[in-house]
């Protein structure tokens, strides 16, 4: 089964219930303010932005677990801390981003990982940086736990 | 508006290859081709494709060994993806540019007449940086007076790698040293025939097209060859067509993934040609009163050919899906003959009317009212549900569609299906 997409057909939550007046029309029509448009609350910029889906549980002390959807936006400049997405000698991932006197280190979050080094030589782009993610893997963690 | 018009032409560089790129890092330095419906043959190639000689259109049978044995990676035609990252790439230059026009999926006019002459070349090169970093599509950019000289300027960049993506025009004697040194038929517009008739008037490069007496090739190429010399010579002639104007016809046609040979298989395809004919009336609220269905065989196929067309006439416009189904499944039992193997089918409208101000029928016309509602539903489960959810029963149920154009090779819609959204791995 195929779903709209996000980006082109934002879900739009109503701010105000708008029963259908048969009697007399609602006070509350004067003070209608719109809607709450989540995609614009987690898309900032439209054309530079991709929905992709995390593997793995490299990433969860930053609370980002298997399974989640991660806005990737590529008009973002990482600053210290953010997760980014990075091609590393081809290979695509995730990984903390942090610069200090000029010099960039990419690590997990995760403690039980070992220390991520970098392959000298290692050919690294930055493709963009995470700026909002939707917690679907983590909801289905927690449900699991529940079952047991 | 007064002063010297400027216009650029932006184009994505391999386009189709360019954006299957942008989700594979590992196709980065790999030759990558894109296959036309039916995967057919290359209508997209990178840089390291064309150097191991895939020319444009090359049909895969003919190339197949080559790219197994140079490790080219094919792809099916994945237009979801395409149309995509095309609005993605437009919005970027609307950021650029108040006034564009979008001339095909992978090309765009921008008027520049608003920025200062010398600001031009920064602004583009701006321009496609923002481009490649927030899309990953590497685009190349020129700039002239005129679009045509917009248009050999995004030639001139695309050929020259050391103008770094760039080329502009503006500058008189700039223009005049590259036209000298581009061949005519390089130039927008002007095909096999056009160029044989410049060559007879004695021209072999781009600036002495520009040199001769618009009035001589007028006489050889019509009023279009007289406006072609006046734009090389920076005279517009040409604006943005920034309003697609009012659709006049409209066709959906097929190439079949394999030979039909029966009338069953072949009505469930025109049934399901029919199905998309409506949703694009619809879209643009137009009707049509007449459907011509054509259908014929391949000239590649041994045997007889057959190519047969006809019109079915309609009481008054309209664009129900289920009353442009029957007449166009009635029209091709009309020209239905047993013994060939059918290779291509499909319908074109022409003479679009909005339907709102359509002439009704005095007799035999349609119930507006409750197709109209009937329509809306079947295309909001449509557009809910993923296209072919809902069809007239005569179209087929889309997985069964034995017919149905090939899309062997196609990459995930990365950007457009919730399904399909790239994984990254975080390990």
């Amino acid at each position: 089964m195929q779903f709209s997409i996000i980006v082109a057909s934002p879900v739009r939550l109503p701010l105000m219930a708008r029963p259908v007046a048969a009697g007399f029309p609602s006070p509350a029509d004067d003070h209608a303010e719109g809607e709450i448009d989540l995609g614009k609350l987690l898309i900032g910029n439209r054309p530079a932005s991709f929905i992709v889906r995390v593997s793995g549980d490299s990433m969860t002390e930053a609370r980002m677990f298997d399974g989640d959807l991660a806005i990737v936006d590529r008009s973002l400049m990482p600053l210290n801390g953010d997760i980014v997405v990075v091609d590393i000698d081809g290979e695509r991932s995730f990984k903390i981003w942090r610069e200090r006197h000029g010099r960039v280190t990419l690590s997990f979050a995760n403690a039980r990982y070992p220390e991520f080094v970098l392959r000298e030589g290692a050919e690294v782009e930055i493709w963009g940086v995470v700026a909002n993610t939707i917690g679907l893997g983590r909801r289905c963690e927690i449900r699991l736990t529940k079952a047991r | 508006m007064s002063g010297q018009r400027s216009y650029a032409l932006s184009d994505g560089n391999a386009f189709y290859c360019s954006c299957e790129r942008v989700f594979d890092p590992r196709l980065a330095r790999q030759p990558v081709i894109v296959l036309s419906n039916n995967d057919g043959c290359a209508v997209a190639r990178t840089a390291e494709a064309k150097a191991l000689g895939i020319r444009m259109g090359a049909p895969m049978f003919q190339i197949r060994d080559l790219c197994r044995r140079e490790g080219v990676r094919v792809f099916s035609s994945n237009y979801a993806l395409y149309g995509d990252m095309s609005a993605r790439v437009n919005a970027v230059y609307r950021d650029f540019s108040p006034r564009i026009e979008i001339y095909s999926i992978d090309e765009s006019f921008l008027d520049l007449s608003d920025v200062r002459p010398d600001q031009r070349g920064s602004l583009a090169r701006d321009m496609r940086s923002t481009v490649q970093r927030w899309t990953g599509i590497p685009t190349c950019v020129g700039i002239g007076p005129t679009r045509t000289l917009a248009k050999l300027a995004n030639h001139i960049a695309k050929k020259n790698p050391g103008l770094s993506g760039v080329c502009d025009l503006s500058d008189a004697s700039v223009r005049a040293a590259w036209m000298a040194r581009v061949e005519l038929a390089e130039i927008w517009g002007v095909g096999a025939a056009g160029a044989r008739k410049l060559m007879a008037l004695g021209a072999r490069t781009v600036a002495d097209v520009a040199s001769l007496d618009p009035r001589r090739v007028r006489q050889a190429m019509t009023v279009v060859g007289e406006r072609l010399v006046h734009e090389l010579n920076g005279h517009a002639c040409l604006d943005l067509e920034q309003m697609p104007p009012t659709r006049k016809g409209c066709a959906v046609t097929r190439s079949f993934a394999t030979r039909v040979t029966d009338l069953p298989t072949l009505l469930q395809a025109i049934a399901a040609h029919a199905t998309r004919l409506g949703e694009k009336l619809r879209r643009e609220g137009l009707g049509t009163d007449h459907v011509t269905v054509f259908v014929h065989t391949s000239p590649h196929d041994p045997g007889t050919a057959r190519s047969v067309s006809t019109t079915a006439g309609l009481p008054e416009a309209t664009n129900d899906t289920l009353v442009l189904t029957r007449a166009a499944q009635d029209a091709i039992r009309r020209i239905w003959k047993d013994g060939y193997r059918y290779a291509k089918a499909g319908l074109i409208t022409t003479d679009l009317v909005p339907l709102a101000n359509a002439q009704r029928a005095l007799i035999g016309g349609y119930d507006r009212e409750r197709s109209a509602a009937l329509m809306v539903a079947l295309d909001a489960c449509n557009a809910r549900f993923g296209r072919g959810t809902v069809v007239p029963a005569s179209a087929g149920i889309v997985a069964q569609r034995a017919w149905a154009t090939k899309f062997e090779k196609r990459s995930p819609r990365y950007t457009t299906s919730l399904d399909e959204t790239p994984v990254i791995r975080a390990a």
